[in-house]
């Protein structure tokens, strides 16, 4: 129904950025940005640098070359922390939680950050701990709700098939209230109806909570229906930028999709 | 206020708003924590509801869709409606746009409040080809934000309007109230239909209150009892239960967070008083068993032991029957070791009255809770008869009747075994089918239930089939697929069976696994599946089902008059029978006449002694696209028993 989002200016803009493992160049001068309240998707075949590309938005790698700008800041050498502090959640390819523990508690680990009273109040259950935990629970209780996972609250993960487990970490991520979204193969490993779920979750986050989303994704189908724009690599280089339209249309794209006789 | 000015929905809420303005009437599960409301704050509720609705054009004598989940404010709305003398029409949540678009049309109706986006979407699609839908007035804003048609508006703006109307107009609501009569329509609900198009039954104030109040009094229901609902709004059980006897008694209505959490939630209210239809149960215990099944030896060997002196002795005690006492010692440390934790795990610990209706519950599994200590009666009525016909007597239950005729009805059996009923708590008339009406309510006032039954020598009525269905063998025997049916199906594997007999030479079956316990079975012997098709022709599967079928056929050789009815052929479909596919009515019974046409192919198969048949299928999914399923059926024969060695056999 008739999305009234805006987009707004560049939140993130990457210029140049180069990684290398040794020999391995996984990125070679690629250049792009992210604006506010878009779904910006990355695309590519295998060992493209998708990845790669993640890490260095939220500083697990630091790039040789280039420059990471961050709500108009220049970004040096930021560590994981940092990011998350400054707004930027994520999830992973090979989900990322404690399977021991119960859905709400993963969740509730997403609140970390916002956590103030320190470890002996919550040990003694000090007035001020108890309702900082209320706050944040009814916080949790939102994401819930909104993922519609109520029935699983107090299920351990490890006992949730792989679709729900998706979905909680997707919850663990929105309980940070991210400015920036970054979601890694959210719908691998997915049937048909559960994929379908997760696009309308990815959309209803960004139009709910005008929420950045950057990700990744395989399924083609999926990428061009729910992103604003797409950026393609193809072995750590940039080989097509625009919107989904452009990129269907896009020579270079198609090649590294289906290959070209030499 | 005397007893006789209470002869309405409304005035039954100002009674309860007035006398305990304090006490819980509905509570609901939001975000993690149980919201209450009291009867006085209900009251309000109601009455910015119904101002609100006054206030957007809502008349006397319209009707009001009520769609979604079982919501307080959904059902606020259905006393709204009946405060301004309009006829709420709930409907089935999971109706597709085209089923909710006959019943719009067909009651002609210009207002709809619905829970959420999802009914919305449905609504709006409908409206493109029923302009005559002027409003769809939500609960849950999510998701709507960006609807800007000017039809579409939420309940919360519709209260705000209302509680202006009031404040200027205070006594705007009592008026309307005052008018209306025990004699109205309090509500429309459409019949599933397992023939023809769905019609509308009018039920008056009158009718639903004799029938809460005689259930009531009955089973001593009051203000303290509780309920957990979670059976569709438009199903009569719902009305009755939820919503006529908690205005009656006064008792509170809890509404779980969503359809998964009811088994979470059950256990966190602990209702007094509960309902569900006999798969419900069916489904608990499967969930039992296979965490039994899981579990450590000593504990396994403890539920297996206590269970065998539960079916031995436990109806006994729950009966007062005299039970030896060392049966009573075991049974009360079981009782303290496995029964009283398992209905603390099922959310049944105090539970004091449990009703199942619907379709038969298998012997095993009604004598499995009776036994732990939980309280399962039958009842038997329909949608016409305000699902108040027949009701089982605590202490006086037998597995295969459904009690004796409820206070204020009267029940016959005509010439042709079909059972007829007469009582204050029946249905007015098919909506615009006069025609319809005459046929089910004959010259003397009694209703024809189209169900085949007879009293037995205690006065408690035992139904068999369904009249239509009752047929007959090649050979003359009777047959009652139902019946056939149901044996089948109280097998945990078996989820669903289609049998076919009426006028051939031997009874055959489709049969349907339970893809839960049937899937778990094939998991603990290693064998490796993708999904329901595969699973279900597994040869193993098949030795599986077989075993099943023939048990039922032992049982079957025991009754003289039912001998011929064994199953000799049967086959496992490749697809679950779906409601999405029209082979299920909304209520999950088998289109009979249905399903043998669409898979005629299969049935020509099974009488011609093929060994397996190619099928291939259209399925329809939730969002309302289209596949294929296609597979080889594998066809096998059952052992069969004669009448007479049938003892030895068994």
């Amino acid at each position: 129904m008739g999305g009234g989002k805006t987009i707004g200016d560049v939140v993130l803009d990457l210029q140049g950025i180069s990684l290398s493992f040794g020999g391995v160049r996984a990125l070679q001068d690629v250049t792009f940005d992210v604006r506010e309240h878009e779904v910006r998707a990355i695309i590519g075949p295998n060992g493209a640098g998708k990845s790669s590309m993640l890490n260095v938005i939220n500083g697990v790698y630091h790039p040789q070359q280039g420059t990471v700008s961050y709500l108009g800041a220049k970004r040096h050498d930021v560590n994981t922390h940092e990011a998350a502090v400054q707004g930027i959640a994520r999830t992973f390819q090979n989900i990322a939680l404690f399977k021991g523990m119960s859905v709400l508690d993963n969740i509730m680990t997403g609140r970390n950050l916002r956590m103030k009273s320190g470890l002996l109040a919550q040990a003694f259950r000090l007035p001020s701990a108890e309702r900082e935990e209320l706050e944040h629970r009814e916080a949790v209780e939102q994401v819930i709700d909104f993922l519609e996972i109520q029935a699983h609250r107090k299920t351990p993960v490890g006992r949730l098939p792989y679709g729900l487990q998706k979905r909680v970490d997707l919850a663990r991520a929105l309980a940070m209230e991210p400015k920036l979204l970054l979601l890694d193969e959210p719908m691998a490993g997915m049937n048909v109806e559960e994929k379908q779920d997760m696009c309308r979750f990815i959309l209803d986050v960004n139009d709910q909570f005008g929420t950045t989303i950057v990700l990744i994704e395989h399924d083609m189908g999926v990428v061009m229906d729910i992103s604003d724009r797409v950026i393609v690599l193809d072995y750590g280089k940039k080989i097509g930028d625009g919107t989904p339209d452009e990129i269907r249309g896009n020579q270079a794209v198609i090649d590294a999709y289906l290959g070209v006789s030499h | 206020m005397s007893e006789g000015s209470l002869d309405t929905f409304p005035r039954l809420l100002l009674q309860h708003a007035a006398v305990r303005p304090q006490h819980p009437a509905i509570r609901e599960k939001d975000l993690g924590i149980w919201q209450t409301w009291n009867w006085s704050q209900v009251s309000a509720e109601v009455r910015a509801l119904a101002c609100g609705l006054a206030e957007l054009g809502f008349r006397r004598g319209d009707s009001l869709a009520i769609i979604g989940d079982n919501r307080p404010r959904l059902y606020w709305a259905m006393t709204a409606a009946q405060c301004l003398g309009g006829i709420p029409v709930p409907m089935y949540q999971d109706a597709v746009a085209l089923e909710l678009e006959y019943v719009l049309q067909d009651a002609g109706i210009r207002f709809a409040i619905v829970e959420d986006q999802e009914q919305v979407d449905k609504l709006i699609e409908c409206r493109e080809r029923s302009p005559g839908l002027e409003h769809i007035l939500y609960d849950d804003p999510r998701g709507l934000r960006h609807y800007t048609q000017a039809f579409v508006g939420s309940l919360d703006a519709v209260q705000e309007l209302g509680r202006g109307r009031n404040d200027s107009q205070p006594d705007f609501l009592d008026l309307e109230i005052a008018e209306g009569k025990p004699g109205d329509v309090a509500i429309m609900l459409y019949t599933s239909g397992t023939t023809g198009k769905p019609k509308g039954v009018c039920i008056t104030h009158d009718a639903l209150i004799n029938a809460a109040r005689g259930g009531c009094g009955f089973d001593k229901l009051t203000a303290d009892d509780e309920i957990l609902s979670y059976l569709p709004m438009a199903w009569v059980g719902d009305n009755l239960f939820s919503y006529a006897q908690s205005l009656m008694a006064g008792f509170t209505v809890n509404c779980p967070e969503s359809g998964e959490t009811v088994t979470t939630d059950m256990r966190e209210i602990g209702p007094t008083y509960y309902f569900a239809p006999p798969r419900v149960f069916e489904n608990l215990l499967t969930q039992v068993m296979i965490r039994i099944e899981d579990a450590g030896a000593i504990k396994r060997g403890m539920f297996h032991y206590f269970m065998d002196v539960a079916r031995r002795c436990g109806a006994e005690v729950l009966d007062g029957k005299p039970v030896a006492t060392g049966d009573r010692i075991l049974y009360t440390l079981g009782n303290v070791l496995v029964y009283g934790p398992l209905r603390n795990v099922l959310g049944m610990s105090r539970v004091r009255v449990a009703y199942t209706a619907g379709a038969a519950i298998g012997p095993d599994l009604f004598r499995f809770y009776r036994s732990i200590g939980i309280n399962l009666k039958q009842l038997y009525g329909s949608t016409e008869t305000c699902a108040y016909v027949c009701l089982q007597q605590d202490g006086k239950i037998k597995l295969d009747t459904v009690g004796i005729p409820a206070p204020g009805v009267e029940v016959k059996i005509a010439e042709s075994g079909e059972v007829l009923v007469k009582s204050g708590a029946m249905f007015k008339e098919y909506y615009k089918r006069p025609d319809a009406t005459a046929e089910t309510i004959d010259a003397q006032g009694y209703f024809h239930t189209g169900d085949a039954g007879f009293f037995d020598l205690d006065g408690q009525l035992k139904i068999i089939d369904r009249a239509k269905d009752v047929g007959k063998l090649a050979n003359g025997a009777i047959y009652a697929p139902n019946y056939i049916e149901n044996k089948l199906k109280f097998f945990s594997h078996i989820r669903e069976a289609v049998a076919f007999g009426d006028r051939r030479d031997m009874v055959c079956a489709f049969i349907n696994i339970d893809i839960g316990a049937v899937g778990n079975w094939a998991e603990r012997r290693n064998i490796p599946y993708s999904g329901y098709t595969d699973l279900a022709q597994k040869p193993e599967v098949y030795a599986l089902v077989r075993e099943c079928v023939e048990k039922a056929n032992a049982e079957l050789a025991l009754d003289p008059a039912l001998c011929d009815s064994q199953v000799h052929r049967f086959l496992i479909l490749h697809k679950e029978l779906d409601p999405d596919d029209d082979e299920l009515t909304r209520t999950r019974k088998v289109r009979r006449g249905f399903v043998a046409e669409k898979y005629n192919v299969l049935i020509d198969a099974l009488y011609s002694g093929k060994a397996s048949q190619f099928i291939e299928t259209q399925v329809k999914f939730e969002d309302g696209r289209t596949g294929k399923v296609s597979a080889e059926l594998r066809i096998e024969e059952v052992k069969t028993f004669p009448a007479a060695t049938a003892k030895k056999a068994a």
